[in-house]
């Protein structure tokens, strides 16, 4: 109709990459952890699932509160994150070096990344009875097999984001006097700290896995123990609680790394 | 003297020789001859500027003076001493923006001298030298992000004369910058060249800026990438907002968009 007022057209609420407001994001943050409880609830609550696969979350909860009401299962905690910690910080000490210089460097690329290419697809916990073999079932052991499942993945990335920087940075660190290793020094590593932290993140979490399954076997200690122990006795309740205290674990690293992150590079 | 005149009568000591210079690009199936056959010589505190359609190897005759990239026929010669490698005496400023972002204003203009080993106060007398001079004093802590893209230039104009260069190799600097900031960075570029007498080797793709800027102009052409012709810039010395209305600035520009077409 010629003239008419047409009613102006709503805008659909999502749009691509368009910011939505922090209060709104945690509102639908908290929606969606209160919906999966809810569903929880509902299976449980009408025991339309058998309590035994899946327990009630205020048993859970109830457990959650009387283990971490115990010594024991602060040491496995304790134990738990010391063997992540040194298998993730051993393969950083070690990864990150060799990644930025097999990015930095062709010849070194060449060198390194092919075999890496080929070690990375070797699934991590297939090593784990060349680990007994070599170090036994001592701490080593878990250790070794969080820097295996870590240390590859980490020289291919730290090399890739190596690779990514604009070589323009590269080329005017010469033009004003820096000589190769100067230029590593002074502009590779600077410049790739802040993804190389997001990669660190990401390999925390694979790092938690491995722990897991490295406590799974020939061990009398940590997470991944507890929550075997509790499966023998078809214990339920306590399986959730073990997965549950993990994943807080690893919420509590990953908000730890963005805090790092805001931290240390204001200038991103 | 004018300092045309001044840059002809030096040419006998030249800071800058090029000769025979060539650059072939090999693959196992092609050649690609970006450069053949250039003669060049640029003098102490002159304002040269190459200009030429693109692919006609301006950049890369540049990044040969700057010793990012190696000649395959030919010799520069930077005050007598063969180019062979990038150094501090060859300052460059690039078309991207090159600022690392992680140092803050400061830490970038004092980026070479720190390299160097300069002691910090000396550094600072410096880098508060340069601040002032391309006018942001205000900004020396912050980081470049918070710069808009000719601020961002200045910076990098600053930093790679905080190193003293003898000469000041210019990729298209202004080329991503809009027309007004562009005016504003190219009388910039005019003052600070005057105060620290240094020697400059400007590339563009925009004829008017080529005019406005240098003492000399070679226009370059394509396939393979050569000098065509030199022109002396008949303009004065002190170049500023009447020099665009000039008969000999826009009979110049209209010279070379003539040749740049055919």
């Amino acid at each position: 109709m010629p003239g008419a007022k047409q009613p102006p057209k709503r805008r659909p609420a999502m749009q691509i990459f368009r910011d939505i407001g922090p209060v709104r994001s945690t509102v639908l943050a908290v929606a969606s952890f209160c919906a999966i409880l809810a569903t929880w609830l509902l299976l449980s609550q009408l025991e339309l699932v058998d309590p035994v696969f899946l327990p009630k979350p205020h048993h859970v909860l109830g457990e959650i509160v009387r283990q971490l009401g115990t010594a024991e299962y602060w040491s496995h905690i304790g134990i738990s994150i010391f063997r992540v910690t040194a298998g993730f910080l051993l393969a950083c000490f070690l990864g990150i070096p060799i990644g930025i210089f097999a990015g930095a460097f062709r010849a070194g690329s060449a060198v390194l990344e092919p075999p890496m290419e080929f070690i990375r697809y070797m699934p991590a916990v297939a090593f784990i009875p060349l680990i007994m073999v070599w170090v036994g079932i001592g701490e080593w052991a878990k250790i070794l097999l969080i820097f295996i499942g870590c240390f590859f993945q980490m020289v291919l990335m730290a090399a890739d984001i190596t690779r990514r920087v604009s070589p323009d940075l590269v080329h005017v660190s010469f033009t004003l006097g820096a000589s190769r290793w100067q230029s590593v020094w002074t502009v590779l590593v600077p410049a790739v700290r802040p993804e190389l932290l997001t990669m660190m993140r990401l390999m925390l979490g694979w790092a938690w896995t491995y722990l897991v399954v490295a406590e799974l076997i020939a061990v009398n200690s940590g997470l991944g123990y507890a929550i075997m122990k509790a499966q023998r006795f078809l214990n339920t309740d306590q399986i959730f609680a073990g997965i549950i205290i993990i994943g807080l674990l690893g919420l509590f690293s990953d908000r730890l790394f963005a805090v790092m992150h805001r931290r240390f590079f204001p200038w991103i | 003297m004018t300092l045309a005149a001044r840059a002809r009568t030096s040419a006998a000591e030249p800071l800058i020789s090029i000769s025979g210079l060539g650059k072939v690009y090999r693959t196992k199936k092609t050649e690609f001859v970006a450069l053949k056959n250039i003669d060049l010589n640029i003098a102490s505190h002159e304002f040269l500027t190459l200009i030429g359609p693109s692919g006609c190897g301006k950049s890369t005759l540049l990044r040969i003076i700057a010793g990012l990239e190696e000649a395959t026929e030919g010799t520069v010669l930077v005050d007598g001493e063969p180019v062979a490698g990038p150094g501090a005496d060859r300052g460059m400023v690039f078309q991207s923006y090159t600022l690392f972002p992680w140092l803050t204003v400061r830490q970038n203009i004092e980026y070479g001298l720190k390299l160097k080993g300069v002691p910090v106060l000396e550094r600072r007398r410096v880098s508060d030298f340069y601040l002032r001079m391309i006018r942001l004093e205000r900004f020396a802590n912050a980081y470049p992000k918070q710069l808009s893209g000719g601020m961002k230039q200045r910076v990098a104009i600053a930093r790679a004369l905080a190193n003293r260069p003898k000469v000041l190799l210019m990729d298209e600097p202004f080329g991503a910058l809009d027309a007004q900031t562009k005016q504003a960075m190219q009388e910039l570029l005019l003052e600070v060249w005057e105060k620290e007498k240094t020697t400059i080797v400007f590339i563009t793709h925009d004829i008017e800026e080529a005019v406005f800027l240098s003492q000399r102009i070679c226009v370059m052409g394509a396939g393979p990438g050569r000098i065509i012709s030199e022109h002396p810039v008949p303009l004065p010395e002190k170049r500023g907002e009447g020099t665009r209305m000039l008969p000999a600035f826009t009979a110049l520009k209209r010279e070379l968009a003539a040749l740049l077409k055919s």
